[in-house]
């Protein structure tokens, strides 16, 4: 029987059995995140660095998630690799985490990343000693500089953050799969189940998402199928899909069949 | 009157150290998850007693929030 703990996910020095990485909001109040990630099986938790709030009386996100699973502080809201780095280092700071999801949008319409930015930023903090992890886009070349400048894995978008439009361009993230040694995940563009099963079809090595779940009718109940999105397109992946063919091929024998 | 910029917001300098701040500001200095940068630069928390405040400095206080 195959089990999922036979198939780990390897990031940087830290090994995960779930390739489902889940962000903190925005989800509806924290019992209903507590229990999304929890349905999720995720192990790698997001989450932002922002001006201390006081109306929060003190408690943050941390105290909700912290022990039971990995952290991975971003750097959500930056337009320029200064502010990046200044977030990052911030977070290692406040979490005592070198992990970072490294965030350098261009501008507010399409939360695309700023490749220029993006590369001096993770240039920087890679020397500074972080495990970078990109949310990058999905072209080939952008994600080969990141891996060569020491990321530790790289994150292309499926489809601009919070659009629900899935994988727009499954051959380049199979591309990018191919020509890298580092995980693949896909981050941004989920939608739903099947999004993230494909992806996974794809070859990618996880999928980070948060809308799609938070935002969804049931987020717990989404949580879930995408749980199940994601084991079932790694399991496909790692079966090996038949391949397409123009004309049938009868699955039943062939021989035997009264009246011939 | 001189004046610091604690969070996007101007104030008046009362404090003498990163310590002081926090405590005008209503930060417990002991909790824990808060970091502080002056002008760009991370202040670790061992230093917060001692890392004096000057006229003019940028500072952010910063903690963890909910992000995707």
């Amino acid at each position: 029987m195959y089990s999922p703990l036979e198939d780990p996910l390897t990031i940087a020095d830290k090994t995960f059995t779930s390739r489902f990485l889940i962000g903190s909001s925005p989800f509806p109040n924290n019992q209903v995140m507590l229990d999304s990630i929890e349905a999720s099986g995720a192990q790698i938790v997001t989450v932002a660095i922002r001006r201390i709030d006081l109306s929060a009386g003190g408690e943050t996100v941390l105290d909700l998630l912290e022990g039971d699973y990995h952290i991975l502080p971003n750097t959500a809201g930056c337009y320029t690799a200064k502010d990046a780095v200044l977030t990052a280092q911030l977070a290692r700071e406040a979490i005592e985490t070198n992990w970072i999801k490294l965030e350098v949008i261009g501008d507010r319409e399409t939360l695309y990343p700023d490749v220029e930015h993006l590369l001096t930023a993770a240039d920087e903090l890679v020397r500074d000693g972080f495990t970078v992890m990109p949310y990058c886009t999905d072209d080939p070349i952008t994600c080969r500089k990141l891996v060569d400048l020491g990321c530790a894995a790289v994150m292309p978008l499926g489809a601009p953050i919070g659009s629900g439009m899935g994988v727009l361009n499954p051959y380049n993230i199979e591309i990018i799969r191919a020509e890298n040694d580092v995980p693949v995940i896909i981050d941004a563009g989920i939608g739903t189940a099947s999004d993230a099963a494909l992806a996974m079809e794809l070859g990618c090595d996880g999928v980070l998402l948060a809308s799609a779940v938070s935002r969804a009718h049931d987020p717990v109940r989404m949580a879930t199928a995408m749980r199940h999105g994601i084991e079932g397109g790694r399991h496909a992946f790692l079966a090996g899909r038949i391949p397409r063919k123009r004309h049938a091929e009868a699955s039943s024998q062939k021989t035997g069949v009264i009246g011939t | 009157m001189s004046t610091i910029r604690v969070n996007g917001e101007d104030r008046d300098l009362s404090a003498a150290t990163v310590f002081d701040l926090l405590m005008a500001e209503d930060v417990d200095p002991k909790a824990r998850f808060v970091a502080v940068a002056i002008n760009g630069v991370v202040v670790p928390r061992g230093r917060w007693d001692r890392e004096p405040v000057k006229d003019g400095d940028e500072i952010e206080i910063v903690t963890p929030a909910p992000g995707g």
